[in-house]
């Protein structure tokens, strides 16, 4: 008796395991194969343990190596590091505040604009465009997520940072830079390139991720639920809203912390755009900046062994806790929607 | 083909459905059917699977109006306006022809919600009017006291029996003039569908009702008239006593007496 792979063979044992014994049929029918399947059973469950619990191994490693080789810059500098803005690697003077708040605030910006962009783009997708036009829209914007970052960087510089220097600041500075309180945010000179810059590359970069982990769970809500919104007299924005992003809340924030995850470690289009500048001269989203993966992508080359490389990799150590943080908010968020609206959803 | 005279004493036409023909792109789902369902009363559609009961349905909310390609000619008149043309209001519309789907579909919300939420798309009451209304179209589906206390538990919660009574208890809360059931027991258990068809001759006496059934002897149970549909036709419409005991077309007698489908 020759079966297929031995994963697929299903003895008694994992079986029932799995399933509590709601399979008597097939067990039975399966029995004269049961030692062959067992040992494939035993044999694929023991492989994915195994890979499961490498990867586990590799980010406990990564984790301990990081940290052994911070340890200088951690022992010398200890929590002030986190707090100080001075960079000055003559006088081996490390601060992590200027690359930790050029990454949050460019990847908070690019949250904020790429989060109602790739709503809207989902929604269109699934819920209005005509038949013909959802698949074309659809891989074009896919297609933007495989265009490599390096590309975005260069575009970034060359293209956008000029013409958005020289038209769109200006106009900003002139109407949002008037507000009181948000207006310090966007006053200063019109250089192109610095946070907003970077942080609107970003957006243009998550956008199409967002957008089509959007659009594949909206496709997921059935349809028959959803007609019964239409039924009781809904728009389709009471639909959407009431209905479909409830339902979906799970994949939607997934889809999010993708995105964010993806702005908070992308490097190269960063690099390009957002000015490296390792000092805080004022709030405002117009000066150029530093992230914790431009700070790293410039200067590791030429870092000198010691105090100097200790402070980078404590720097990469951060960004790790702090992509950690931002996965443990939205599990907490998560949870606290569902205790909040019961049910869930999947 | 028009209703059986005998039918038609004392009866005012809540539907009145003429020449309509429906069509999925361009294949033609429903072809000429004339038919009327009349107010306060229970009209069961039947037929083997495909044979545009459910279609028919779908086209007296204009549930069809969701899909590209799908489109109605003829008159369908509820109210006295024919809903098939164009600059109707379907939002109105569904608002007075509410529905209930094979499965039940509460939303991802409390079961209060569940209903609250279609009110408020219709109607501003304040929080007293609110529980007084829930708590009547919860009576109406006789879960009330089932729920009473867990209002604010999901919907999703619930039993597949009481899902579905909640959603009869949702379409009931918006007060509409027509409920379309479109198999509305063919997830349940017995109990439950047992429940279902009491709770449909309850609800006969405020709203009229249009249910859509695979199964002949539930038609027979819960419904005045009775339509028999195959293949897109309305072969026979009448009484439900007349069409069960003697039916005047061969195709019917075959489909009752399980001869066919």
């Amino acid at each position: 008796m020759i079966r297929g792979a031995p994963g697929r063979g299903s003895g008694a044992s994992f079986r029932a395991l799995r399933d509590n014994g709601k399979n008597l049929l097939t067990e039975s029918v399966m029995s004269q194969s049961q030692a062959k399947g067992q040992f494939g059973d035993a044999l694929f469950f023991n492989l994915t343990r195994t890979v499961a619990f490498i990867t586990l191994a590799l980010l406990a490693g990564i984790v301990l190596s990081l940290t052994w080789s911070a340890l200088p810059s951690i022992q010398k500098f200890g929590f002030s590091f986190l707090t100080s803005s001075a960079w000055n690697p003559p006088a081996d003077d490390f601060g992590a505040l200027v690359p930790i708040y050029g990454t949050i605030v460019t990847s908070i910006i690019a949250l904020l604009i790429a989060l109602p962009i790739s709503f809207g783009i989902a929604l269109f997708l699934t819920e209005m465009a005509p038949a013909w036009l959802r698949r074309p829209l659809g891989i074009a914007i896919e297609l933007l997520a495989g265009i490599p970052s390096i590309v975005y960087g260069i575009w970034g510089l060359l293209v956008f940072a000029p013409i958005f220097g020289q038209y769109v600041q200006p106009f900003i500075a002139k109407t949002l830079g008037k507000l009181p309180l948000i207006g310090t945010l966007f006053s200063g000179p019109s250089l192109g390139i610095g946070i907003l810059a970077a942080g609107i590359i970003l957006a243009i970069m998550i956008i199409p991720f967002i957008a089509s982990v959007m659009r594949d769970v909206f496709e997921l809500v059935p349809p028959m639920l959803k007609e019964s919104c239409y039924g009781l007299g809904g728009t389709t924005w009471e639909v959407v809203s009431k209905v479909v992003l409830p339902y979906t809340r799970v994949g939607v924030i997934g889809g999010v912390m993708l995105g964010l995850g993806r702005a908070l470690g992308e490097t190269m289009a960063v690099t390009f755009v957002i000015g490296n500048a390792s000092l805080i001269g004022s709030f405002s989203l117009f000066m150029p900046g530093n992230s914790i993966t431009s700070a790293l992508a410039n200067e590791f080359a030429e870092a000198t062994p010691g105090l100097y490389t200790a402070a980078l990799v404590e720097l990469g150590l951060i960004l790790f806790v702090i992509t950690f943080i931002v996965l443990s908010l939205s599990k907490l968020l998560l949870r606290s929607l569902e205790k909040q609206s019961g049910g869930s959803a999947h | 083909m028009m209703p059986v005279e005998s039918a038609l004493q004392n009866l005012v036409p809540e539907i009145s459905i003429r020449n309509l023909n429906f069509y999925y792109g361009k294949a033609l789902a429903l072809k000429n059917i004339n038919l009327e369902v009349y107010k306060g009363k229970v009209t069961a559609f039947i037929g083997p699977s495909g044979c545009g009961k459910s279609t028919l349905l779908r086209t007296i909310n204009r549930m069809y109006d969701l899909y590209p390609g799908q489109h109605a000619e003829g008159e369908l008149i509820v109210g006295g306006k024919n809903i098939l043309e164009k600059g109707v209001d379907t939002i109105e519309l569904r608002a007075k022809v509410g529905m209930v789907f094979q499965k039940p579909t509460p939303f991802p919300m409390s079961i209060y919600e569940n209903i609250a939420f279609g009110v408020r798309m219709h109607e501003r009451l304040s929080r007293n009017e609110m529980d007084d209304r829930i708590e009547w179209a919860l009576t109406k589906a006789a879960l009330w006291n089932e729920v009473k206390d867990k209002l604010n538990k999901p919907g999703t919660g619930l039993s597949g029996g009481q899902q579905q009574r909640l959603c009869i208890a949702r379409g009931v809360a918006v007060k509409p003039q027509v409920l379309l059931l479109d198999e509305p027991t063919s997830a349940l258990d017995p109990i439950s569908t047992m429940r279902i068809e009491e709770l449909i001759h309850e609800l006969k006496r405020e709203f009229t009702i249009a249910i859509v059934t695979h199964n002949m002897q539930q038609a027979a149970r819960v419904s005045d008239f009775t339509a028999y549909m195959y293949l897109g036709e309305l072969v026979e419409f009448g009484k439900t006593d007349e069409i069960f005991i003697k039916p005047q077309d061969k195709r019917t007698e075959d489909y009752i007496t399980g001869r066919m489908g």
